[in-house]
């Protein structure tokens, strides 16, 4: 957990560590509740999240007689708790081929996250390959292909500007032929709004399908640290065209605090899987909600 | 989820009661709900409270426009101060000697090289000669990524790879462009997080290096509430001239644009808006759109727009001088009505008209029904003379049968329209001694 913490720790200073502080030996009045209010709304967390906090918060100080405000700091961080889950387990297990999809705007890091990834995966033991499916960025090939070099992991390409389903198949046929046991198909950034790239997300979506029934296994939304109130939308219409069945938040090592993992929980309930705190090929860790939370609020140890 | 800025804002005031003047208070309901439009488009928080501040002041001294409701009076204020702290389409700036040197900062992903390969193009449509550089030897591939992009649209570059140290490749692509007949060079730099020392040492010797004439700030659109930190972050240490916010094409609400402006003081200069490299896909800023942008509304400002322009200030004087001359004539009635409906079908205007919009809602007043009643008032004006229009006193009970005839009504109903000029009149007197009338409901004007 050292380099959650690690890269948590700027948040924690800026964020939460900000709100102990309001958590002093006193008790609850206006300014108590204006001040959680702007943190939270200042951690990206929106208005409806921090209203329904709030409103929670307001319900704990009528029904249990909360006069104090580090008791009342205590309910935040419990609530805070409760609207996040814990990732899955990846499903990737059990079978002949686990495909999984990585989705996402533009700049969010999908190419960087899957170089984590299956760095993580092949030092569990996996045999992964990875599949350059964003054909249309300039250079977006050559990026997946040096990650594959570095990590020494194959990776299947086809030429600049052609179809991504048709390299999406062929990679699959050779995952297949190599008995590989996790494929990880890399796809090109899209604005979520962008009806006919959504529609092409569909399309690669179903030749997975029916190359492997059941599958794509996983599909993984990559989405920036930084964004702010727009990461609902994204989230909802990538959901819908593609079954995101997980997140992965990406640049946690700012000084952004990440507040937008609890509106989209709160609208999508699909687990943030990982998050990406730095630029190094280890630097994508688990998401611990408790550990999130704790981190959030612990601002004794730097 | 929420709703639009103006329906929130027509709900506070019409809580407010029938009183028709707006107090201290009211303004703060309305303020709060500005406040939470503006954090729901992102903009960062201390910049909504400054924001709010200003806009609540000039709320508290602002002249009362007649034809707008109070809700649209806020979004009017709102809308002008974010024009205004958006501020204007910032111009490149080519100072000093040749070549110009622009440079590409930014965070990962914020959209860095594409933008530098629209800006080469946009350079080239004016008629100047831009050159790449390739400074990005951090993210695996960004060099390929620049040099494919270069090849692409046919501008020269220079590239050494990834071993070499930035500022170093960054000296020698200038000689390079120095020795061609390049006039503007765009060093596109590794993304980087504002709070990295190390790398932000490397932008400074980058900028002490080449001098450059701007350094451009890329940001996405989609930012939150961090765009305050990065904008000042980067402006801390490298005092950028200017902002391109790109990613424009996405539906984000892009408040993020106003806290980096408000921050740093730096013009926005360009807007991304596609992934395709075109000179089209680089727009010059215009801060009117991201403001409609901010505030999530699109023709509701037009339709303020459409009532001022046919409110234009001579006329507002004019029937002014009149009104004070107690000189409001059945002519002066017949052009005000005139006006109203060119200014479109009524149950469009009814919307705009202080708590009209309400009754329409709940099916008190058909719209269909009060434009037959203005078309009425307006073939009866229609039937009279001119002479009759401007003196009414003459109309006397054959005048007042012939019009009747003439429009098709009964004589009763012209009796009507004369009683209701003659209660407008007494309004206007009333006015014109400075005791402020009850506001009339659409019977007393008429209709």
């Amino acid at each position: 957990m050292g380099i959650f913490k690690r890269g948590l720790s700027k948040t924690r200073q800026s964020f939460l560590g900000r709100l102990s502080q309001l958590f002093g030996n006193t008790t609850i009045d206006e300014d108590t509740w204006s001040d959680i209010e702007a943190t939270l709304i200042q951690a990206d967390l929106g208005v409806e999240t921090t209203e329904t906090i709030l409103e929670y918060l307001r319900e704990a100080v009528r029904e249990e007689g909360l006069t104090r405000s580090e008791q009342l700091y205590t309910v935040l961080r419990e609530s805070l708790e409760s609207l996040l889950e814990p990732p899955r387990e990846l499903n990737i297990n059990g079978r002949p081929l686990s495909i999984i999809l990585v989705v996402g705007v533009n700049g969010s890091g999908k190419t960087t996250s899957i170089a984590k990834l299956a760095h993580r995966l092949k030092r569990a033991g996996r045999k992964v390959m990875l599949c350059a499916g964003d054909t249309f960025r300039a250079a977006a090939i050559e990026q997946l292909q040096k990650w594959g070099e570095r990590i020494d992991v194959p990776v299947i390409a086809n030429k600049a500007g052609s179809d991504p389903g048709a390299v999406v198949f062929d990679a699959i046929n050779a995952a297949k032929s190599r008995g590989i046991d996790v494929l990880i198909i890399d796809t090109a950034g899209r604005l979520h709004n962008n009806y006919n790239l959504m529609q092409e997300l569909v399309k690669i979506r179903s030749v997975i399908a029916k190359a492997v029934p059941g599958a794509p296994h996983e599909v993984l939304l990559v989405m920036d640290g930084t964004t702010g109130q727009n990461a609902l939308k994204q989230g909802q219409k990538f959901a819908e065209a593609a079954n995101v069945t997980g997140l992965i938040i990406t640049k946690l090592d700012g000084t952004s605090k990440g507040g937008m993992i609890f509106s989209i929980h709160n609208a999508l309930h699909v687990p943030v899987q990982f998050i990406g705190l730095g630029e190094g090929i280890n630097d994508l860790v688990y998401f611990n909600p408790k550990n999130f939370v704790d981190s959030l609020f612990d601002d004794t140890d730097e | 989820m929420f709703e639009s800025l103006s329906q929130r804002l027509q709900n506070v005031f019409d809580s407010l009661g029938k009183g028709g003047r707006v107090t201290e208070q009211d303004v703060n309901a309305a303020m709060r709900e500005v406040r939470m439009a503006l954090l729901e488009a992102d903009v960062a928080l201390p910049i909504v409270k400054n924001f709010v501040n200003t806009v609540r002041e000039r709320a508290i001294g602002a002249e009362v426009h007649k034809r707008l409701r109070p809700s649209e009076q806020v979004i009017k204020l709102v809308h002008e101060q974010l024009i205004e702290t958006l501020g204007e389409a910032g111009q490149l700036n080519f100072s000093g000697s040749r070549p110009h040197v622009i440079m590409m900062v930014g965070l990962q992903g914020s959209g860095k090289t594409t933008s530098a390969a629209k800006l080469a193009m946009h350079l080239r449509k004016q008629g100047r000669q831009p050159f790449l550089i390739a400074a990005d030897t951090y993210r695996p591939a960004a060099v390929d990524q620049l040099v494919t992009l270069a090849k692409q649209i046919g501008v020269d570059y220079y590239e050494e790879g990834v071993t070499a140290r930035p500022p170093d490749i960054v000296k020698r692509g200038l000689e390079k462009a120095r020795a061609s007949n390049a006039n503007v060079v765009i060093v596109d730099t590794a993304g980087r997080l504002q709070i990295d020392d190390t790398l932000m040492r490397e932008l400074e010797e980058i900028k002490q290096l080449t001098n450059p004439c701007e350094i451009l700030l890329v940001a996405d659109a989609m930012t939150g509430q961090e765009a305050v930190n990065i904008a000042t972050g980067f402006n801390e240490r490298l005092k950028i001239s200017g902002l391109i916010l790109t990613k424009v094409d996405g539906d984000a609400r892009g408040g993020a644009a106003l806290s980096m402006r408000a921050v740093t003081g730096v013009p926005i200069k360009f807007i991304g808006v596609g992934e395709k490299i075109s000179a089209d896909t680089l727009e010059v800023f215009h801060p009117q759109r991201i403001a409609d942008r901010i505030l999530g509304m699109g023709d509701m400002l037009s339709l303020i727009e459409k009532a001022e322009s046919l409110y234009e200030e001579e006329e507002a004087i004019r029937l002014q001088k009149k009104m004070m001359e107690n000189d409001f004539t059945l002519q002066d009635f017949l052009e005000q009505l005139r006006k109203i409906r060119k200014m479109g079908p009524v149950s469009q205007l009814l919307g705009m008209m202080p708590g009209i919009s309400k009754l329409q809602i709940q099916g008190q007043l058909k719209s269909e029904e009060v434009e037959a009643r203005i078309r009425r008032v307006e073939a009866i004006l229609n039937s009279m003379t001119k002479k009759e229009r401007e003196r009414p006193k003459i109309l006397d009970a054959s005048r007042k049968k012939r019009i009747a005839k003439g429009s098709g009504v009964e004589v009763r109903d012209v009796n009507d329209v004369i009683k209701q000029y003659h209660q407008m009149q007494k309004m206007m007197e009333q006015l014109r001694k400075g005791r402020f009338p009850k506001l009339p409901g659409l019977d007393g004007l008429g209709f």
